[in-house]
């Protein structure tokens, strides 16, 4: 049987380059708020996203008040509901989980796990946080220029975008396609550090095929995000133009309420060409390294090594290229050419199968382990059932037909967001109950933990599941109300108010995570080193929480990071950097 | 024991929610009901995944739960296991892929006896035009617009004089006649959708869509606007009546012509607006306040 390699004996090579020496912090304000330690930038990033993902948070309950309850809250405008959507949408997806997965998670964790004492590029990292948080500012700032923010729906289709039959046409869509400009440019400086870190600052022993999945899933997303952002960038430099220069990039001729503009000769396709080309990618941008830091939880949680290592790799990065050719399964009714749904349609589903394949061996870490319950756990058996839920409602809409019907409808709302948004978010809590012990030293509360995962998980699916029946009735999504139709019937609405309800019950909830997250800063039980026994180097500093530089002397690695049970040693983990006549057995030797 | 139970309860929960739901699809009013079908095929093939990854997982977090002193079993890797379920699941995905294309050939395919007949929509109303008796609809541009002439058809192109155009929202339909619907807008993205048709596609400013159809049941069918539009997106309606041939000939018959409309503008004195349509005349525009 073929093995990645766990404990072979082998030349670990010299050192080819001397340690580096960091800049090191003089002063509290360049060790706290123009930090270049990536652990502290890391923080900066996950508060802020977090925070501005509360904002996102907020507007959903809006508009569930508006779905569940049409007649009842005179303030919410068809536009007030329009710009909630848009910006609802548009924070999740990029300024939530787009910069925790990568400027968190990555910032925090890609150092340590692969054993380098920071980024490559510290300063370059510093500045990628502070042109992020301006891109979130400007984000707020548009709900308050003349005409508020856009609401154009998150995806910002042209010509409606910056036309006056949309909200925010004037102000907010501007600065909201100025914020994205920012929100790339900070994301490229991040993400060129991520990639190149990885790729050169690995320490002795750490080969590509022994880094933990967590770094491949951050690091195949980063190369995504990389190569695909700069198509949003373009879309929306164009677009900028269209509005205010008078060009016809995505115009065509046409008519603005009775008055015909000076527009002519542009493609409104091809502004939804580029965002897809971005838009699909950033699926996988997302997902990937949840993929990645769910496969970490499982393992060292069910006490069991990851099952079939090198096909988790494969798929991850096989996963990362398919999702370049996979853009226009988002515009089959688009009216582009309909030959094209043969192509598309086939790589879709292609792509189903190294994602189910994910999932099988998901599973079958599970199998024959030795399953601890840990909060951790939970939030990763959560994101299976989701992921797979969420995973095969994507084979009805990738299959081009079968999209025809479904498209455009709640059916699509409920897709995404189970697995793009509950699936992922259920492993970034996941990954908090995980790292917090080592980023803070303490562990998280176990009982208001439990509290939190029971009504987030089944809440989420609770409010989620039902929606999908409602696309298949045929309620359209981004309806500020349904209305009178003779298909609808009273019970829609019914569900609807049911919906809205355990919505704001879930969102309430998460009080007490954040309750959980201060009470235990100080009261948390002490985590000490490596309480979960983990094999990876980010438990393996010498001080928990890691000081600056992260390690004393730089590790050495010895196998990969999924020695759990391996047959004859004592414990039931050997951690990465313990070499093969180091492990006790008990009678010596391995 | 909570765990392999409540997953157990997720994933039959699941599956019972789907049998009792209330919520299920309208009765099909179009020859598609291959998509129906289609969808049927992927609930089956995706159902029976779900539950078993969700039942495995529930039976693995019950039989391999903690024990103190245990050790997990050490298999890094099982190549036959794993060609095995590659090989399943690509089996599996070919069996809802082959079908899906076949009937997207089907749905890209106009039949040569379909008949044409025009969408045209702007914020946030439909319209409709139809061939008159030379069977081709006159050429049209956004630079034609105006309040006379609402459709952009152009007054020199001879073939569109005879159009005959419906200008209220609803339309008609004969039963059983195989439709191309060449769809048009004026001013953003809309997206024409019946929903017991299972059909709908995007209009796209600057160029003319299309799909086809058939009507199978006489009666009246809600049009919704699919793709986000702007403020008054919820609110554009229209309707379409599918009608007994000779039903459908004399609505037709009833509609004015192109020639016939402008003939009516000039004779209108009062004239004032270069506009397509003033504020009184479109309620919907109170929804943009």
């Amino acid at each position: 049987m073929a093995y990645v390699a766990p404990a072979e004996v082998e030349q670990i090579p010299p050192a080819e380059v001397e340690d580096v020496e960091l800049y090191h912090a003089k002063s509290w304000v360049t060790k706290y708020v123009f930090s270049q330690d990536a652990k502290v930038i890391a923080i900066q990033y996950s508060a802020t996203a977090i925070a501005i993902g509360l904002v996102g948070l907020v507007l959903s309950w809006l508009m569930r008040l508006q779905l569940g309850f049409p007649e009842l809250f005179d303030f919410i405008e068809p536009s007030d509901y329009y710009q909630f959507i848009t910006v609802h949408g548009m924070i999740m997806v990029i300024y939530l989980l787009t910069a925790l997965f990568l400027g968190g998670f990555g910032n925090y964790l890609i150092p340590l796990m692969v054993g380098a004492r920071d980024m490559v590029f510290p300063y370059v990292n510093m500045v990628s946080y502070w042109v992020y948080l301006g891109a979130v500012i400007l984000l707020i700032v548009s709900f308050f220029v003349p005409g508020g923010a856009t609401g154009a729906g998150w995806t910002l289709y042209p010509p409606q975008a910056i036309l006056s039959g949309t909200p925010g046409s004037e102000g907010g869509i501007i600065l909201m396609l100025v914020s994205l400009a920012l929100f790339i440019i900070g994301f490229t400086m991040g993400g060129l550090n991520y990639v190149v870190t990885v790729l050169q600052a690995r320490t002795r022993g750490m080969t590509l095929m022994r880094l933990p999945l967590t770094i491949w899933g951050i690091f195949t997303a980063t190369v995504l995000a990389l190569l695909a952002f700069p198509a949003l960038l373009v879309g929306a430099v164009m677009m900028t133009f269209d509005k205010l220069l008078g060009t016809s990039f995505f115009m065509p001729a046409l008519v603005e309420m009775g008055v015909y503009l000076d527009y002519g000769g542009g493609s409104p396709l091809l502004f939804q060409h580029l965002f897809w080309f971005f838009g699909h990618p950033e699926v996988y941008i997302v997902a990937l390294p949840a993929f990645g830091i769910v496969s970490d939880l499982i393992s060292v949680h069910a006490r069991r090594h990851i099952f079939g290592y090198r096909m988790m790799v494969w798929a991850i990065v096989g996963i990362g290229a398919l999702s370049f050719v996979v853009w226009a399964h988002h515009m089959y009714v688009s009216g582009m050419n309909p030959w094209f749904g043969f192509f598309f349609a086939t790589t879709t589903l292609i792509i189903a199968v190294p994602t189910a394949l994910k999932v099988y061996n998901w599973t079958l870490t599970l199998w024959k382990g030795n399953i601890r319950f840990t909060l951790p756990m939970l939030f990763a058996l959560a994101f299976i059932v989701t992921f797979v839920n969420g995973g095969i409602t994507g084979l009805f809409l990738g299959n081009v037909v079968v999209d025809v019907p479904l498209s455009d409808t709640m059916f699509v709302v409920a897709h995404f967001h189970m697995v793009m948004g509950v699936a992922p978010l259920l492993v970034v809590f996941g990954g908090i109950y995980h790292w917090f012990p080592l980023i803070t030293g303490r562990m998280l509360h176990e009982g208001m933990g439990q509290f939190h995962f029971w009504v987030t998980f089944i809440g989420a699916y609770t409010i989620f599941l039902p929606l999908h029946y409602l696309g298949f009735l045929g309620v359209p999504r981004r309806y500020f109300e349904m209305g009178e139709t003779n298909f609808i019937p009273e019970s829609a609405q019914d569900l609807n108010a049911f919906v809205t309800v355990v919505a704001l019950t879930v969102g309430v909830a998460q009080i007490v995570f954040f309750i959980n997250l201060f009470w235990s800063l100080k009261n948390g039980k002490l985590a000490g080193h490596n309480p979960w026994k983990a094999c990876s180097l980010e438990w393996r500093t010498a001080h928990v929480p890691p000081r600056h530089g992260n390690f004393d002397d730089l590790p050495v690695v010895y196998r990969w990071a999924y020695d759990y049970g391996v047959p004859g040693a004592d414990e039931d983990f050997i951690p990465q950097d313990v070499p093969p006549d180091r492990v006790s057995t008990g009678k010596g030797e391995v | 024991m909570l765990v392999p139970i409540m997953l157990l309860l997720v994933g039959l929960g699941t599956v019972v929610f789907h049998f009792v739901s209330p919520w299920w699809w309208t009765p099909i009013a179009s020859n598609w009901g291959y998509i129906d079908d289609t969808i049927i095929l992927t609930f089956w093939v995706t159902g029976v995944v779900f539950v078993g990854v969700v039942l495995f997982i529930a039976w693995c977090t019950y039989r391999y739960r903690y024990q103190k002193g245990k050790k997990a079993d050490y298999e890094p890797e099982n190549a036959k296991l794993e060609w095995w379920l590659t090989i399943l699941t690509t089996i599996g995905v070919a069996a809802m892929l082959a079908p899906g294309l076949w009937v997207w050939n089907d749905f890209v395919t106009v039949p040569e006896d379909a008949a044409e007949f025009e969408v045209v929509a702007k914020q946030w109303e439909w319209t409709y035009r139809f061939p008159g008796k030379d069977g081709k609809l006159g050429t049209t541009d956004a630079k034609y617009i105006n309040d006379d002439n609402p459709f952009g058809i152009n007054p020199k192109d001879k073939n569109g004089r005879d159009d005959i155009l419906i200008d209220d929202g609803e339309v008609h339909l004969p039963i059983n006649q195989p439709v191309k619907v060449l769809l048009r807008s004026i001013d953003v993205l809309h997206d024409f959708g019946i929903v017991q048709f299972r059909a709908k596609m995007d209009m796209v400013p600057g160029t003319v869509t299309s799909f086809w159809f058939t009507p199978t049941r006489i009666g009246e069918f809600d049009v919704l606007c699919f793709e986000l539009c702007g403020v008054g997106h919820y609110a554009m309606r229209g309707m379409v009546v599918v009608d007994s041939v000779s039903d459908f000939q004399a609505w037709l018959d009833e509609q004015p012509t192109f020639a016939q409309s402008l003939a009516e503008a000039e004779s209108d004195s009062d004239k004032s607006s270069n506009r397509v349509f003033s504020e009184a005349s479109s309620p919907d525009r109170e929804i943009a306040r």
